[in-house]
């Protein structure tokens, strides 16, 4: 470990040992649920079954149960599809590129802000699935599967068929990554446990043993995962935006998508994750681990990548106005004073000017605001998908076919299906699975914690 | 650990060491030796158990499955003509209440599965409009009846016409009601009846009736004629609320007609002023140059203003009245007289005083003669609406016997049809031979249900002179009776109603004296559907025309009573839709799905209202959403949705006739408001226009009406909508359109010019689509033919709401904006009095397809003939492509619209067993879940190819089409093969000879692409929209 100079403020505090650290994290999965993780967890498990029945509703009756038409193909799918995707890039981007980058605060939000991941992608997958007219042999035909129907073969000119690779690429990365980084850690609380729990734990430790050797090769893994998995940050949400950027559709049809959306993406995914973790750390009294410290970083983030987001949407009426296209500068005029103005000015608000606040040191070292703020840029980023999505189609080239698009009761159950299933999957990685890298906090216990005081 | 030496036994037989159990012992499962491995290897092995329970698994799950039961059975001895999967075409007539067409049926393995024009027709000329398409389905209706019925109990024939015989002849008095009868065969058996029944009368009456015309050719000239029409000869026309192209005596022989004399190109650009004065915007107002709102209590004055300039330059005497100040008119008086005997006045005024003056105009301007040809007279209106409200009192005193109704449905459509109800009650005998058993045979004590016209035999004389017949394309479907044999029947005749034509025909055949033997004249009018007479006297019944103008200062004092100068601020029309019409034919889905072409609505009847009174009462109508308004008029209240509508004369509102009905079927029963109740004869002629007394008020309830089309303009963009005035053309062919370019390089230059593309080329054929916006008048034939050819499913006023309809080709209809707007806010509002632009849409077929690169499945590809086409059985329903689709013109199968209990009321043609005989088995029905769009009738293309091929020649021009072009009464959408230089497509875009490139270098000036900037590079040209006036509005 390199050395850290005394002057950088403690990222952990509370004088923690070895010990306290393992004592701290296990005991939630070792102890009996709390109240509060009930309560969620029935809450969690409602909002599922009430939405199942909506997407139940969808399966078996068709996509009409949707609020879509003629002109707008895609509204709340495919927005909930990219608002999921988006929120999935924190994981990555904190357990990869801060890895890379050295970054050791990384260590305490890093597992988490992961599983985050894992779930949000698998929340996101659901909708490019469910939106097809027919699921049942679209998840096959998508894939490109050597078949008996001549030789056909999926259409490589389509960014639908990048998305199929980009984000199954994506989570297959995730997942081994988040699953390596957990293996020692469950080999921690297997050496704790007895009867089945340890029998569990010791068959999800891989047989764990501790050694120099096997911590280099974990080491190594890591660094390579993490290698492999940072160009997947960037390229996901670019792939994602090519849906639209490649399209002729105007409002879709430009070429500043890429950078915005991993920018949209990283803002967006910082926000689910402070809204998680602050919670987390309540719950589960981790506040020597998450610290201010952590929350004002990742705020900082926020700010950044909000700003760049800001960027782009002035970029974009530029170009608009530049680029003297008529139907292109009515696209945008209508984003702003059209029938969705709202959904406009929501984005703006909660996108644009909120995490502007973060400038002022009080807001972004306050775990309320900062609370509330990292809702207000969920939402926010969930407008922006809606006014990129359905503002650029209800009215595109021809005004004979321009439309409203109303979301239905369907619409809103099958969101609420993936609320659950977020939720459910967290909470119940919250309490079976070590919410914090032990092992890498203990690596960097020495060197950043706060020395006791007695 | 002790060693253990103890040994356990499997049984007695280790025991005792039994040579079975030895020689089984190191099997796992020695119990289950199969025979037949027993002499092999002794025993089943875990394979063979795999196998077993594979089999046992597949066995089950395969008799679980319930195999489905085929009805299909082959010919025992085939059809002579029926060869499977050929279509056979047999010429027919459709005739309805007097509106007639010319028809060409095709049939399917014996089932008539579509109408087409008779292009060998002098009147329809190949067109058709969309309640003749749609009749088709009108024969699997299930509504129809299924057989004889007598006070509502089925029946069987014969004991019907006995008692019957016996009725009718101690009925005495007998009326037959029917509504205009075309066809000399039908008069003929009806006289037959007559001469056995002595005291029996027809009664004609129309549901739209014309009478006024007839009545003023009567007082004016002294023979109750109606004229024919040459809208192709005016050069000038004017029409007062005559929607002669939607709705007026024959608008597809008027939509032909006027279409020619707008045809234009750089070497003959000249085409005909059409004013028009109206108060509803009718389809025909939508066409007009120059369109006046006029309010109904004004326009008999404006007549007369007209007639009076006209008489002050023909140096004739002021017949008086009040001179109107009507805009436009003293624009259209010099303009008529300047083309005095090519210009055309016509009212579709029922007002017989009107009428007279109309024809006094006429007369001046010489057009008597050249474009009103009373010579040659049509019979499409015989309707007597004087005689037929005495018929309605005499029936109320108890003085008839017998009344039978001969396929018509006056309690429904009839002015008094509630006092006529309550009339048939009193006589002795009633009688209807409605296919249905509608408002008004349900009334009626014998049904006699009649064949649908597409199972009959019958003969059509719809002008003087020309001659058509209708032959069956299908056996009866039910125990039904063609109402002119039941005639004929009871009459005591048992000849066939085919022998009886047959006899009418061979008088035809001996009165021309033509040298050929009768049966061949026979097969070749049967052949051709329609015939000629040269010069030769037909059949009997023709009436000689008289030329002696007439007196009209009778009429004119009645004008001068009945009209004001100003209009009394709250005046209702009545008007026939394109689609519903008289409403006869209501109970057809494809109609009520069919959107308005003015207001694009469907499903519903509303109260058209003008953007003024909207704004003075506070409404705004968006998506649709309105509100419900109380109306009283004529005595009747009842409420109706409101739709605003640009155009509307101020003061006055609008109200379809053709909805409300109650027993037509399950479609069209409970749909709006019956707006016949409204109807007035106190007058002596059936009013359309209520004057006085006419109260609307809002009622606060909130509605949806389904439009198809919600933004009504085109916010001035000219890459969609690209037109020119006359003059401006005539200077410079390319006048109106747009050139886009785009900077490369240092320079400007035309979008095709860059590409990301290779591009195509097509050896062969390369199929393209010209639409004259010049010759569409926005009738929507195009759309019912393709929703007929290619399977277009249903889905109702619900999913219309929710902006689903499945319509491959659409026909915008965009309206101007008001000459000031210069916001996007105010360019999104119509103008009070709009110009109106027809824009037909339809997949473009682009050859640098959006949707072709986004599927990611390659369901949607491109063709090597330049076609864009689908792969239902591939796609899975990603959308993508739809909103891809720069045109907005692909259809997704939201549900599954077939087969399915929730669309089995709207979607007829593909829920029940009698629809679906409609269905063209040659297009998939799709799927839940797919994508579709126009294919450009591809099966029409490869069925084209084929026959060529079998005759080994090249595919000709003309050999194939597409059916909106078939449809389209105005050739306004011509389709062909662009490789082709001869063709008439490549000849209409002056397309370079031989190229075999996509991208085709077209040298027509009109021509242009919708978008052509985003360089899709369609298939598909339209012609510049041009409009003879001084200045174009906005």
């Amino acid at each position: 470990m390199q050395v850290t100079s005394p002057v950088r403020d403690p990222l952990v505090t509370g004088g923690k040992t070895y010990k306290d650290v393992t004592n701290d994290i296990a005991r939630h999965v070792e102890g009996k649920p709390t109240v509060g993780w009930l309560l969620g967890l029935a809450v969690s498990l409602g909002a599922l079954l009430i939405g199942s029945l909506a997407l139940v509703a969808t399966l078996w009756e068709g996509i009409g149960m949707w609020g879509l038409n003629k002109t707008v193909g895609w509204a709340w799918d495919i927005t909930n599809f990219v608002w999921w995707v988006g929120i999935g890039h924190a994981g990555t981007l904190i357990s990869a590129v801060l890895l890379l980058f050295r970054q050791k605060w990384r260590t305490s939000i890093n597992r988490a802000a992961e599983a985050m991941t894992i779930f949000a992608v698998i929340c996101a997958a659901l909708f490019p699935l469910i939106h097809m007219g027919r699921p049942w042999i679209g998840a096959i035909w998508a894939l490109p599967l050597p078949n008996t129907y001549g030789s056909l073969w999926v259409n490589f000119n389509s960014p639908l068929l990048w998305d199929v690779f980009a984000i199954s690429t994506y989570f297959s990365v995730s997942l081994v990554f988040w699953y390596i980084g957990l293996i020692p850690d469950f080999a921690t609380i297997r050496d704790r446990a007895i009867g089945l729990r340890k029998t569990i734990y010791g068959a999800l430790s891989f047989g764990w043993d501790g050694a120099a050797k096997t911590w280099m090769h974990y080491e190594s893994v890591s660094l390579i995962l993490a290698g492999l998995a940072t160009p997947l940050v960037l390229s996901v949400h670019t792939i994602v935006s090519f849906d639209f950027a490649t399209s002729v559709i105007p409002g879709w049809h430009t070429t500043i998508f890429p950078p915005y959306f991993v920018a949209g993406a990283i803002f967006s995914g910082f926000a689910m994750v402070l809204t998680l973790m602050i919670v987390t750390r309540k719950v589960f009294k981790l506040e020597d681990y998450i610290t201010i410290g952590h929350i004002e970083l990742m705020n900082i983030v926020i700010i950044i990548t909000g700003s760049i987001v800001g960027i782009a949407y002035i970029t974009e009426f530029f170009m608009a106005w530049y680029s003297g296209v008529a139907a292109e500068q009515y696209a945008f005029v209508n984003r702003m004073f059209g029938p969705y103005w709202w959904a406009y000015w929501s984005m703006m608000t909660c996108n644009v000017i909120s995490p502007q606040l973060f400038w002022f040191k009080k807001i972004r070292t306050s775990i309320a605001a900062t609370f509330i703020l990292s809702l207000v840029v969920n939402i926010g980023m969930w407008f922006e998908r809606f006014v990129i999505i359905v503002t650029s189609l209800h009215r595109d080239f021809l005004p004979s076919s321009w439309v409203m698009f109303y979301p239905t009761i369907t619409d809103v159950g099958v969101y609420l299906f993936t609320f659950g299933f977020f939720f459910t999957a967290f909470l119940l990685f919250a309490k079976f699975f070590p919410v914090i890298n032990m092992a890498e906090v203990k690596a960097v216990l020495k060197s950043s914690s706060e020395k006791k005081i007695n | 650990m002790k060693e253990n030496k103890k040994t356990y036994w499997k049984g007695l037989e280790q025991l005792t060491n039994d040579p079975e159990f030895v020689k089984h012992a190191d099997q796992e499962f020695p119990g289950f030796t199969s025979k037949k491995n027993q002499s092999e290897d002794g025993g089943s092995s875990r394979r063979d158990f795999l196998k077993m329970m594979g089999f046992s698994v597949a066995a089950a799950s395969l008799a679980a499955c319930e195999a489905p039961v085929r009805k299909a059975i082959p010919y025992v001895n085939k059809p002579v003509d029926i060869n499977p999967s050929v279509p056979n075409y047999y010429a027919s007539t459709f005739a309805s209440g007097g509106d007639y067409a010319s028809i060409v049926v095709k049939t399917r393995e014996g089932r008539p599965i579509k109408i087409d024009g008779n292009s060998l027709s002098p009147i329809t000329q190949g067109g058709t409009n969309a309640i003749v398409e749609a009749s088709v389905l009108s024969l699997y209706d299930k509504a129809r009846l299924t057989g004889p019925q007598i006070n509502g109990q089925p029946a069987e024939w014969p004991a019907l016409d006995a008692e019957l015989g016996s009725k009718l002849a101690s009925a005495g008095s007998i009326k037959i009601v029917s509504n205009t009868i075309l066809s000399p065969s039908t008069d003929r058996a009806i006289r037959q009846f007559a001469e056995r029944y002595g005291d029996v009368e027809l009664v004609t009456y129309d549901p739209i009736s014309n009478y006024g015309i007839t009545r003023a050719s009567e007082t004016y000239y002294g023979s109750r004629t109606l004229p024919s029409y040459h809208f192709d000869k005016a050069k000038v026309i004017a029409s007062f609320g005559a929607d002669f192209l939607g709705s007026w005596i024959s608008p597809i022989e008027f939509a032909r007609q006027y279409s020619k004399g707008r045809k234009i190109s750089k070497e003959s650009p000249e085409m005909s002023r059409h004013f028009q004065f109206e108060s509803n915007l009718s389809l025909t107002g939508a066409n007009a140059d120059y369109r006046t709102p006029l309010a109904p209590s004004q326009s008999g004055l404006a007549v007369l203003s007209l007639y009076n300039m006209i008489a002050g330059k023909a140096g004739a005497g002021s017949a008086g009245g009040a001179n109107l100040d009507v805009l436009h008119l003293s624009r259209a008086a010099d303009e008529l007289w300047a083309n005095r005997g090519n210009s055309l006045v016509v009212s579709g005024s029922n007002d017989p005083n009107v009428q007279v003056i109309i024809h006094a105009i006429n007369e001046l301007l010489g057009n008597t003669g050249s474009t009103v040809d009373f010579q040659n007279p049509v019979y499409f209106r015989k309707g007597d609406d004087q005689r037929m409200n005495q018929l309605v009192s005499e029936l109320n005193s108890g003085s008839v016997g017998a009344v039978i109704f001969y396929n018509c449905n006056p309690v429904y459509d009839f002015g008094g049809g509630q006092a006529l109800a309550d009339g048939i009650a009193k006589a002795k005998v009633s009688v209807a031979t409605s296919e249905v058993k509608n408002e008004t045979a349900s009334l009626v004590q014998y049904l006699a249900p009649d064949h649908h016209y597409l199972e009959s035999w019958n003969d059509f004389r719809p002008k003087k002179g020309l001659y058509s017949l209708a032959q069956p394309t299908i056996t009866p479907l039910f125990n039904t009776r063609q109402a002119q044999e039941s005639f004929l029947k009871w009459a005591g005749n048992s000849n066939s109603y085919y022998d009886f034509i047959r006899e009418d025909w061979q008088a035809l055949h001996g009165g021309l004296g033509e040298g050929s033997d009768f049966q061949s004249f026979w097969d070749n009018c049967l052949h051709d559907g329609v015939y000629q007479a040269s010069e030769a006297e037909g059949m009997e019944g023709e009436e000689e025309t008289v030329s002696a103008a007439g007196d009209i200062s009778a009429a004119v004092a009645a004008i001068g009573k009945r009209y004001q100068a100003q209009g009394s601020g709250s005046e209702l029309v009545i008007y026939a839709k394109v689609g519903i019409g008289s409403g006869t034919f209501a109970n057809n889905p494809w109609l009520h799905e069919m959107p308005d072409p003015i207001s694009k609505a469907t499903w519903d009847n509303y109260l058209t209202v003008s953007q003024k009174w909207a704004s003075d009462n506070g409404l705004q109508m968006k998506e649709g959403a309105t509100q419900m308004a109380n109306v009283s008029a004529n005595g009747v209240s009842f409420t109706v949705p409101i739709l605003v509508q640009p155009g509307q004369a101020e003061g006055t509102f609008g109200l379809a006739l053709g909805y409300g009905r109650t027993a037509a079927g399950r479609v069209a029963d409970g749909l709006g408001v019956n707006a016949y109740a409204l109807l007035n004869s106190s007058n002596g002629y059936v009013s359309y226009d209520v004057t006085e007394g006419v109260s609307v008020s809002l009622s606060g309830e909130s509605y949806r009406i389904a439009q198809t089309q919600t933004h009504q303009t085109y916010m001035g963009r000219n890459f969609v909508i690209q037109e020119a005035t006359l003059g401006e053309y005539k200077e410079d062919a390319s006048a109106g359109r747009y050139h886009p370019e785009i900077y490369k390089d240092g320079e400007f230059v035309k979008p095709s010019k860059i590409s990301l593309w290779s591009g195509h080329k097509y050896s062969m054929h390369h199929w393209g689509l010209a639409i004259d916006m010049n010759s569409c008048i926005g009738c929507a034939a195009c759309t019912v033919a393709c929703q007929v050819e290619n399977n277009v499913a249903v889905v109702g006023k619900e999913e219309v709401l929710n902006r689903r309809e499945m319509a491959w080709i659409r026909i915008d209809r965009y309206y101007s904006s008001p000459e000031t707007a210069d916001s996007y806010k105010e360019l999104e509002e119509a103008a009070d009095n709009p110009e109106v632009t027809f824009q037909p849409m339809m997949c473009q077929h682009c050859n640098n397809a959006p949707c072709e690169t986004v599927c990611p499945v390659v369901a949607t590809t491109h063709s090597s003939e330049g076609l864009n086409q689908m792969t239902y059985n591939r796609c899975i329903g990603t959308r993508y492509c739809a909103n891809n689709c720069p045109y907005k013109v692909r259809r997704f199968n939201w549900f599954k619209y077939h087969d399915n209990k929730d669309f089995a009321g709207v979607n007829t043609a593909q829920n029940d067993d009698l629809g679906k005989m409609v269905l063209n088995p040659d297009v998939t029905v799709r799927a839940r879940g797919v994508m579709e769009k126009c294919s450009m009738c591809v099966q029409r293309i490869q069925a084209g190819k084929l026959t060529a091929k079998r005759e080994k020649r090249e595919v000709k021009d003309g050999d194939i089409n597409v059916a909106c072009a078939v449809a389209c009464p105005t050739e306004a959408l011509v389709f062909g093969d662009m490789n082709d230089s001869n063709s008439k497509v490549s000849k209409m875009l002056k397309i370079e000879e031989n190229s075999m490139e996509a991208i085709k270098e077209v040298n027509e000036e009109r021509a242009y692409h919708v978008l052509e900037e985003i360089n899709v590079s369609p298939n598909v040209w339209y012609f510049t929209k041009i409009r003879n006036k001084d200045k174009n509005e906005a």
